[in-house]
């Protein structure tokens, strides 16, 4: 059914299809949240601003509460529910949990998305704010503490966590090296 | 059982209970509960400061697709004018009861619908009109409607002769400091799923304490407190801002029962700055005076904040000059300014924060004045009774976290002279803080059942904001019981579990521990009896003692060392290092997130935080997460926060609270490393690029960049 206000999609989440009619307004954070009962993406500004809705739109870090429903038909979207394999935390969840990562937790979904998402940018060669070299053909750069800090300073935590995420995300991406 | 209790769950680093939950987003916050049924709440708030409504048209929004109703204050359920909190009658509880407008934000109506984009264009499509009357939110210490700060918490300070110690003194400071309104915003905007059974209202809210929810919705409809149910399982943090019976449990179980609805009421972002609670700003007169030794003569902490005449409340800043340091001359005034601005609340370290900015500032400009270590200073003035009661301290390390601080620091190696540090561009500093924190217990009550399977099952309605309450209060159950951890289940975060504080005053891990402890010696005495299950209850209303002889505080040292880039203003803070006695500890994994927590919410507060209101409108101009900004990864370097061995001796455990330390003493001990960095002051926080530019020397030394 489509309408003047409303529209037919399909949404592609955590690897099975959902058919739903949506309000063309509704974000997909609230379309996973509302319609999907996906509550793991968490609402805490609403803006794009604090990064707690973070999920993955083909395999790249999106703000869901700035992205509408719409707009995701098509796309394969992970949220934190999909990060763990076979019902096993992945090694960024493993790190945040041994490492104690979060406090409330309530960013904690976001954090860990957006760190999944940093990670593969990272391996694909994208420079950050704190590269010292940006040239294509320069140094492949060392994802050290700043990198890490700048690359997920859009995933605020106001309960302070962020040391402890900060070794999470390193330790994760050190076994992940290990294992290639 | 026979012998004594296995002990080794306490004190031992244990990851979080929950944790699994919550990295694979599981854990239910309370907008995730599924309800069927459901109807969304959307707010509207008043946005003049003062004033009242004169028309509040609804029409176009009723005529809306998927509206149900409009609650204003025409014809939303009348609430009991008595219901209040600690300190009495609450007006800011009072929502949608009258005409009147005390502060910009206030929720003036309530709009359902069936879905939350629905309900939102419908609050945008209500029109209010206002009888606007003047405001005023011109905040300063001598404001003439200020007036004495009630001492519901502790009499005001007065011993010896300030005048006359002054006047003797070698050295004499006389500085203002100024912190401004802050916000908790905690990254779970307030949200509570309401409904009604039977003349039973049940909900599930984020906040700090489910049963003092439960007492102030029962005293707001006047029912039986067993009649009023409220869940907060998983909270997505606090820090005050929770403490409190919020506006979306209220409004929630309002059209709950108008409408015959479950109800979600969740706060916009802009909503929580505005409508929830602040931080109050202070204004903050500091006079020491000491001898060319460094000794201490007097010390005059005269200290204002502002609140809301709808409610009591006490921004307690002039605390820590009775405890932190001896001298024959201690006052304090505490001053209370009545604006027309929202209701402030307990934001983490209420008081000791913006008081202690004011106080360890002050002390760092005496060590200056004296051409003094300002760790040496401290030292030297070490009180061996609390300065002003005379009583004993129960416990008190200080000077061991001052000492073990400097030695992890590299204190010792520092240049005492401001403005001698540099690394190419950059200005280098450091500087350092003393603190302490009051600590103690509250009533409690907690369940202990012994099961048929040989576990235990452990109900308390304890709050985990964040603080790890479930995976601490675990380990305190199996050492009490003499059992190992798997051993225990925990439930929490339910008023039907009983009477019990919440998660604030730095006072929840240790109420509710009590109980713990206090419940489980009743249960053991009756473990010979083969019986299963078997239950027993212990309420500690009747164990406390209200008025110890000592003073139970606990203490710590920050020391911070920043950058300074003069040519841009920008603070960085590069290393920060806190040492803490706070009792024993229980999980020192989840006890050090929590101070480290709590540093980067005082190295936030120092150099970013500060809600902006415009004196035109009264109405705060930045209240969203890109105007108001709090510290992001990038702002936070490594920190290393430890323990002092320490023990409370009033305590059956050994513990005190540590919530709230960490933030207190973190913005005086990075100011002073501005200081040192820039030979300049900074008393105002935030430590803005503006006031850093303002306070490089025109005149600048050959080589040193500034900007155009």
């Amino acid at each position: 059914m489509t309408g003047t206000f409303s529209s037919a999609i399909t949404l592609h989440v955590n690897g099975t299809d959902h058919e739903l009619t949506v309000d063309n307004r509704r974000t997909l954070l609230d379309a996973l949240r509302e319609n999907l009962g996906r509550t793991g993406p968490k609402k805490g500004c609403d803006h794009g601003q604090c990064g707690a809705c973070t999920v993955l739109l083909d395999g790249r870090r999106v703000v869901s509460c700035l992205t509408l429903a719409v707009a995701a038909e098509g796309a394969a979207v992970t949220t934190v529910e999909g990060i763990a394999g076979d019902g096993a935390l992945g090694p960024i969840q493993q790190g945040f949990v041994r490492l104690d990562g979060f406090q409330c937790g309530y960013c904690t979904p976001g954090q860990i998305c957006s760190a999944v998402g940093m990670l593969a940018e990272h391996a694909a060669g994208w420079p950050s704010a704190v590269t010292a070299d940006v040239s294509p053909d320069g140094p492949a750069h060392e994802l050290d503490t700043a990198e890490v800090r700048e690359r997920m300073s859009g995933n605020l935590c106001r309960c302070g966590a962020y040391p402890s995420i900060v070794r999470a995300v390193l330790e994760a991406a050190a076994r992940e090296e290990a294992a290639r | 059982m026979n012998g004594e209790p296995i002990t080794g769950a306490v004190g031992a680093p244990r990851p979080r209970i929950e944790g699994p939950l919550k990295v694979t987003g599981t854990a239910r916050y309370a907008a995730d509960v599924p309800m069927p049924g459901l109807a969304h709440g959307w707010i509207v708030t008043a946005t003049v400061s003062r004033g009242r409504l004169r028309a509040i048209d609804t029409s176009a929004a009723l005529g809306m697709p998927g509206v149900l109703g409009v609650l204003d204050h025409r014809d939303a359920p009348r609430l009991n004018p008595a219901a209040g909190n600690y300190f009495g009658p609450d007006g800011s509880l009072q929502l949608l009861q009258d005409d009147v407008i005390p502060y910009a934000g206030r929720p003036i109506a309530l709009v359902l619908a069936e879905t939350l984009e629905q309900a939102r264009a419908a609050a945008g499509a209500i029109r209010v009109d206002y009888d606007v009357q003047p405001h005023d939110v011109g905040f300063h210490l001598d404001h003439p409607a200020s007036r004495p700060a009630s001492t519901a918490f502790g009499p005001e300070a007065d011993t010896g002769d300030v005048d006359a110690e002054l006047a003797a003194s070698a050295v004499v400071i006389d500085e203002r400091y100024r912190t401004p309104e802050e916000c908790h915003s905690a990254m779970e905007p307030h949200a509570a799923t309401a409904w009604w059974e039977n003349g039973h209202l049940y909900a599930v809210d984020s906040n700090q304490g489910a049963f003092s929810v439960s007492q102030v919705l029962a005293a707001l409809w006047s029912i039986d407190r067993d009649r009023v149910h409220v869940r907060s399982e998983h909270v997505g943090g606090g820090f005050g801002g929770k403490g409190l019976c919020g506006p979306q449990v209220i409004l929630a179980a309002m059209a709950g029962e108008r409408f015959e609805r479950p109800v979600r009421v969740t706060l916009t972002r802009e909503q929580v700055f505005e409508a929830t609670a602040s931080r109050p700003p202070t204004d903050q007169q500091v006079r020491i005076g000491a001898d060319a030794d460094g000794r201490l003569r007097a010390v005059h902490h005269r200290a204002a904040y502002a609140l809301s005449p709808l409610a009591e409340y006490i921004e307690w800043c002039t605390e820590q000059a009775k405890i932190l340091y001896a001298a024959p001359a201690i006052r304090t005034q505490l001053t209370a300014v009545p604006l027309d601005v929202l209701p402030p609340a307990s934001m983490r370290g209420p008081g000791a924060t913006p008081g202690s900015f004011a106080l360890e500032s002050a002390m760092d400009e005496v060590a200056e004045r004296l051409g003094l270590d300002p760790l040496e200073l401290r030292l030297r003035n070490q009180p061996t009774a609390a300065p002003v009661s005379g009583r004993p301290f129960s416990s008190r390390r200080l000077i061991s976290c001052l000492q073990e601080g400097a030695r992890r620091f590299g204190w010792a190696a520092r240049d005492r002279h401001p403005r001698t540090r540099r690394e190419g561009p950059l200005l280098i500093g450091s500087g350092m803080a003393a603190t302490s924190f009051s600590a103690g217990v509250f009533p409690s009550t907690a369940s202990i059942t012994a099961e048929t399977d040989g576990t235990f099952t452990v109900g308390i309605d304890a709050s985990d904001i964040g603080t790890g309450a479930r995976t601490a209060l675990t380990a305190v159950a199996a050492d009490a019981l003499g059992v190992g951890t798997e051993q225990i289940r925990i439930r929490i975060g339910d008023s039907d579990l009983g009477m019990a504080w919440g998660a604030g005053g730095s006072r929840g891990t240790t109420s509710w521990s009590f109980a713990i402890i206090e419940a489980a010696k009743k249960l053991r005495e009756r473990l010979d009896d083969p019986a299963r299950p078997v239950t027993a209850t212990m309420d500690t209303s009747a164990l406390i003692d209200y008025q110890p002889a000592r003073e139970r505080q606990t203490f710590s040292a920050v020391f911070a060392e920043v950058t300074v880039d003069p040519a841009t203003g920008e603070v960085r803070v590069r290393r920060l290092l806190g040492m803490f006695a706070v009792g024993r500890v229980i999980n020192p994994m989840l006890a050090r997130s929590q101070v480290v927590g709590g540093m980067i919410m005082g190295l936030s507060m120092a150099l970013h935080e500060e809600s902006v209101r415009d004196p035109g409108t009264g109405r705060q101009v930045n209240g969203d997460f890109a105007g108001y900004h709090i510290a992001a990864h990038a702002d936070v370097p490594d920190i290393e926060a430890d323990f002092v061995p320490d023990y409370e001796p009033q305590d059956p455990s050994g513990f005190n609270g540590l919530g709230e330390i960490g933030t207190a003493g973190t913005a005086a001990a990075i100011a002073n490393a501005v200081w040192h960095a820039t030979g300049r002051r900074q008393r105002s926080l935030p430590i803005r690029l503006d006031r850093v530019l303002e306070a490089v020397p025109a005149q600048a030394p050959a080589g040193e960049v500034h900007a155009a």
